[in-house]
């Protein structure tokens, strides 16, 4: 192998081309962005950048010497438009076409958006620097206040955020507990209260049903949200928070199985041993079927057992997660590793929720799965290590 | 010169945390003691809470580790170390003197 691709240039893009280097490639590697910017950090756009305390520069999750040292060519500001895995030759926007040995799909995903919210300013998704800029400027001018649509860990965090900034915030959730398909209805309700706690308003088991708006074509602003049960929010700024959609469109038709991001063998490699894929796109075959992770973690983890079974030509190595993620919210620290489920029993072991300080474990048939800490990462970093190593027995 | 805890309060083992503008972590290795600046390089969390290992701290947030020795970071994703500072200990108790250089890179 003298060539590889990498089709994506955000964290798990940028892991590759450093395991590809740290592993021993020595050949030419292109990296294909389609944002302008160098590999950056993704966790603090919701946190630190949207407050005010982080630069962008701050965010480079590579300085430029070493960037200078991984000798790789940058192709920033062009999409990939389509992958001949035959030949992998990858088609870019710009109507160049690269060729090269081996392929490393690393294009992530994209915010999913609300219907109906299409050419209406003032609703934002946070899911790149420029999603996050737009917001922040967004905030600067906000009087009426902000409405949150969907109370998982971006939606959650970015209300803590406009919380801290001083914008009076509602945060609205379908489901009647938030984050309780990952963990569980008890601890989904503790987190939830975080809003509470502060002040911010959480409005549980109700669905949007509009957002309303006032002005006409590139004017058109959003004035706020009316609920399922008829409420109507008032706000001028709206940030939607439901999800991600991998970005898997353009290998249609190219004979790479995809089905909710690209499916892989459990070596990360998809039906095309010189083509493998990795972060938020990647669909890997874990113990209980095909499963896709959407963590920084992940991310930067995964590359290291593609890039191995890219470069051995076949699996050679299969992809074992840690499962470990945090959120930073309302100046409290949750941390959660393994892969806890709705249906574990859940043990605090040491703390207690109501002092928003504590350790759960979460158990399936007496084995310990996963754990949750809030405001306690020296127990959680013991009880996550345990985690690692009775999975590697 | 800083105190920190009375050698006693610091088993094996073990980190205290000095609160201050820019807060110090001290670990008790093996009875030895090493002070660094607790805030890591990477992203905003406390060394203090962070898993030691021999003369390596794991930052709690994203595992990057740095040598408490020399403040250097063992690899991705910190890339800058952390200062060290001297440890003086007078009449058991443990006292930091911070070096207000940056990190040497």
């Amino acid at each position: 192998m003298r060539t590889v691709a990498v089709v994506g240039a955000s964290l798990a893009g940028l892991r590759a081309v450093e395991e590809l280097r740290s592993q021993g490639f020595d050949g030419r590697i292109t990296v294909i962005g389609d944002e302008p910017y160098q590999p950056y950090d993704r966790p603090p756009l919701s946190k630190g950048y949207l407050a005010g305390t982080r630069t962008p520069e701050s965010l480079r999750l590579a300085d430029q010497s070493d960037t200078d040292d991984l000798a790789a060519e940058w192709r920033l500001g062009v999409r990939a438009d389509s992958l001949d895995p035959l030949t992998r030759s990858i088609r870019l926007s710009d109507g160049e076409e690269i060729t090269a040995d081996g392929v490393v799909i690393a294009t992530g995903g994209r915010a999913r958006p609300l219907p109906g919210s299409e050419g209406l300013s003032g609703v934002h998704t946070v899911r790149t620097l420029d999603d996050a800029a737009a917001l922040s400027a967004d905030l600067e001018n906000s009087s009426t206040g902000v409405v949150v649509i969907g109370a998982g860990w971006i939606g959650s965090e970015v209300a803590s955020t406009c919380h801290a900034l001083g914008r009076p915030v509602t945060v609205v959730e379908a489901s009647p507990t938030p984050l309780a398909r990952v963990l569980g209805p008890d601890m989904g309700s503790v987190c939830a209260a975080l809003h509470t706690d502060h002040g911010v308003a959480l409005r549980t088991g109700v669905g949007v049903r509009s957002l309303t708006s006032s002005g006409f074509g590139p004017w058109k602003r959003v004035t706020g949200v009316d609920l399922a049960d008829g409420t109507h929010l008032p706000a001028d700024v709206v940030v939607v928070g439901i999800g991600m959609l991998p970005n898997t469109e353009w290998l249609a038709g190219s004979g790479i199985p995809v089905q909710d991001g690209v499916l892989c063998d459990a070596g990360c490699v998809t039906a095309f041993p010189s083509v493998v894929a990795v972060g938020d796109v990647a669909r890997y075959h874990g113990p209980g079927g095909p499963v896709r992770h959407e963590h920084w973690t992940n991310a930067s983890e995964q590359p290291v057992t593609a890039v191995r079974n890219l470069l051995a030509g076949t699996t050679i190595e299969e992809y074992r997660p840690s499962g470990y993620f945090w959120s930073d919210q309302y100046g409290t620290r949750l941390q959660v590793a393994g892969h806890p489920a709705d249906a574990d029993e859940v043990a605090v072991v040491d703390g207690s929720p109501n002092d928003r300080r504590f350790v759960a474990e979460y158990r399936r048939r007496g084995a310990t799965v996963g754990v949750l800490a809030m405001n306690n990462p020296k127990l959680f970093g013991r009880l996550r290590r345990q985690l690692r190593d009775r999975a590697a027995v | 010169m800083i105190p920190a805890c009375a050698v006693a309060d610091l088993p094996e083992g073990e980190a205290v945390r000095i609160p201050g503008e820019v807060p110090i972590a001290v670990f008790n290795v093996d009875g030895e003691i090493y002070a660094i600046d607790d805030t890591c390089s990477h992203q905003d969390a406390s060394l203090s809470e962070g898993w030691l290992e021999g003369c390596l701290i794991e930052c709690p947030l994203h595992a990057a580790s740095f040598d408490l020795r020399t403040g250097m970071p063992t690899g991705a994703p910190a890339k800058k170390p952390v200062r060290t500072h001297s440890v003086v200990i007078q009449d058991g108790v443990i006292y930091v003197v911070p070096q207000n250089q940056e990190a040497v890179v």
